[in-house]
């Protein structure tokens, strides 16, 4: 169980020149229940990091406290580090040791040793033990990712702190991480995971949609995609790019936005197909193609930033 | 205690298979011992000179053949006036002039004395000087001889006359290199020791290594200790190496034996690679931790004593020197080596390096930080 409360964190970034942090207007406050995938979904800059920084006892709060099993992760830091598995963003391991040495080390670092927790972490390791006398940083990048993780999980903690680990990462592997992530969750372990993939969020039990250091939504992914009040259509023309401003244009569209080869746009009720489907003709569009469709966590996360 | 046992094996394994590390431990001291010494040195030799003889006699013609015959000069060139020669000079080609007055001959037979001219080009102050030096103690050879020969020996005695015969304790022909061997090492280690260990935390830092130590329960002693251990293993090994290539090429033994030169530099080792540790911990990246290092090793060498002696320094260079760890372990190298000091007469510079040893080191745990 994993109590947030009231957490707040702002510092200076030079980097954009603004200031960033999280919970800057109010502070943030959740909880993640036992046994639970709770997914922190957001964009870049959104302050994701910083909040699984300072649950990871790597970064201390300016106000509000977070505890982890009723351990405070600001007081008894020491403690929490034998509770917490932490992925960092970035592949983190030691390059020039190879893969069992890396394993190895991290499990001799938390006192214990491979052998002592090979259960938790056979389904994994398993796929990159044919390759376990490789030096780390010969690996490839979905070999490295399921490394750091049996890293992380090597002295079986209790909560898995994972930092966008699926960032650059392909298409299957992520599949395939996810599925690892649902057999530890079976473990009883709790796994706090943050993205900017929004279609990973149908993987969480829960989800908070992060922006500007701000939950703006923390729901079940079908609560928050039930909670979508708007009329969504997504529509095609010919020409995708100038359709864009044009649906913008027109008053009673509410929200457009390009999603891959079609445009979600919202409208007012009582605004109909035919009606839109009339606008698009008279701007000289032909072959234009409307459907209702059900939202999908993208949608909702646009429609809540929408201001 | 298996824990850092692992940190440490983890260390020396990451050094050992780095592609340049390992070559520049032996590499490094070898080439630095071969090289150098040969390189630097403030001995001045082929210093070229003009003479103008004025008198053309056969007492001016002996002074010239005894110039000539001295390993230090060169003669370029025997113009016919002094303008002439200073024209050499300031085209470059010569660097320092000896006239001869024309009444030499007369002057040294009726007179009983004579006087030459030495100007000597002072842009390199040290082979100005130096040239000047040995200039005149070859006149005064020479006017030796000549009294000598003028004087019969009765005459001779009533004359009274005071030579100095030096005696160079420690290093008796005042041999550069055997004064500069010693304060090679002292920069060898100094540099293989300060700036590895500086490269080190500041290298996790930049692969993002240090945030996943970080979460776990290491400790920050052990995390440091085993980062250090390696170095002192490496200093060591190059200490020897250095011990061996000076005693193999120089035959240069330290006559206060290897004991105290051992004591002495496993606790200079342990210092400066804590100093390194300092640097690292406060660097974000390679970049500015590599300036810092090269910034501070820079200072530390020169103000240590290694090139310069401290004496000749302003009071504000001493007071630097005096708080410089380097300076007693060079003073603690040249005395052992050069003097045959034992451990009890190093007592109080040893003292010193020590008290270093534990501010830096102790400095080096704290300033690290597990979180930010």
């Amino acid at each position: 169980m994993i109590t947030v409360d009231n957490l707040r964190k702002n510092y200076f970034s030079d980097k954009s020149g603004k200031f960033a942090g999280i919970g800057k207007e109010n502070g943030l406050s959740f909880e993640v229940n036992d046994g639970e995938v709770f997914g922190v979904i957001g964009p870049d800059g959104a302050g994701k990091t910083t909040l699984f920084r300072i649950l990871a006892s790597l970064l201390l709060p300016d106000s509000g406290s977070a505890t982890m099993n009723g351990i405070d992760v600001v007081k008894n830091y020491k403690q929490i580090r034998r509770i917490i598995g932490y992925m960092p963003g970035r592949f983190s391991l030691y390059q020039d040791l190879s893969v069992e040495e890396n394993l190895r080390f991290f499990a001799t670092v938390f006192n214990t040793t491979i052998e002592e927790n090979y259960d938790l972490i056979k389904d994994i390791y398993q796929q990159i033990e044919p390759f376990k006398t490789r030096r780390a940083g010969a690996l490839s990048g979905g070999m490295k990712q399921k490394l750091a993780l049996s890293c992380a999980l090597i002295h079986k903690p209790d909560v898995l702190i994972l930092d966008e680990p699926t960032t650059g990462v392909d298409p299957v592997s992520r599949k395939e991480f996810w599925d690892m992530l649902k057999r530890l969750k079976e473990q009883g372990i709790i796994i706090l995971v943050s993205t900017a993939y929004m279609d990973e969020a149908s993987r969480c039990d829960r989800i908070a949609l992060m922006r500007d250091g701000q939950f703006i939504a923390t729901d079940t992914p079908q609560g928050i995609i039930d909670a979508y009040a708007e009329t969504l259509w997504a529509v095609q023309t010919e020409n995708m790019s100038t359709s864009l401003n044009d649906l913008r244009s027109c008053s009673e569209v509410l929200s457009c936005f390009a999603f891959g080869d079609k445009h979600h746009i919202t409208v007012e009720h009582g605004f109909t197909k035919e009606e839109l489907s009339g606008f698009l003709k008279e701007k000289g569009y032909r072959n234009v193609k409307i459907e209702a469709i059900s939202p999908s966590v993208e949608d909702c996360f646009m429609a809540l930033t929408k201001d | 205690m298996s824990v850092i046992k692992y940190l440490i094996e983890k260390e020396f394994k990451q050094t050992l298979r780095n592609a340049i590390i390992p070559k520049m431990i032996v590499g490094y001291p070898v080439m630095v011992l071969l090289i150098f010494p040969w390189a630097i040195n403030f001995e001045v030799k082929n210093i070229k000179i003009d003479i103008v003889d004025n008198s053309k006699s056969s007492y001016s013609q002996r002074l010239i053949n005894k110039v000539d015959a001295s390993t230090y000069f060169i003669i370029n060139n025997v113009p016919a006036s002094y303008p002439e020669a200073f024209n050499d000079i300031e085209k470059g080609k010569a660097d320092i002039i000896l006239e001869i007055p024309s009444s030499f001959d007369k002057d040294l037979v009726k007179e009983k004395k004579s006087d030459v001219r030495i100007s000597a080009n002072a842009v390199n102050s040290t082979q100005g000087l130096l040239g000047n030096t040995y200039l005149t103690q070859i006149v005064n050879n020479f006017s030796q001889e000549i009294r000598g020969e003028l004087y019969p020996a009765s005459q001779k005695a009533r004359v009274p006359q005071i030579e100095i015969v030096p005696d160079y304790r420690y290093n008796k022909s005042l041999d550069y290199k055997i004064f500069m061997l010693p304060a090679f090492i002292v920069l060898i280690v100094t540099l293989i020791c300060g700036i590895l260990p500086s490269l080190n935390i500041v290298t996790e830092k930049e692969t993002g290594t240090i945030q996943q130590i970080n979460t776990t329960p290491v400790s920050k002693f052990s995390f440091i200790l085993a980062k250090l251990i390696p170095y002192w293993t490496i200093g060591i090994i190059i200490l020897t190496i250095s011990f061996f290539m000076v005693w193999l090429v120089y035959g240069l033994l330290p006559s206060g034996g290897y004991g105290t030169l051992y004591i002495a530099s496993i606790v200079f080792i342990i210092g400066v690679s804590g100093f390194g540790i300092i640097i690292s911990n406060y660097s974000d990246t390679l970049q500015q931790s590599m300036f810092l290092i090269l910034f501070f090793i820079l200072i530390i060498i020169l103000l240590s004593g290694l090139f310069t002696p401290i004496s000749g320094m302003p009071a504000w260079a001493q007071a630097i020197a005096y708080g410089n760890p380097l300076t007693y372990f060079m003073e603690i190298m040249r005395l052992v080596y050069l003097k045959g000091s034992s451990l009890t007469d190093v007592l109080k510079p040893l003292g010193i390096l020590g008290l270093f040893m534990l501010f830096l080191n102790s400095w080096a745990v704290v300033s690290y930080r597990k979180r930010g």
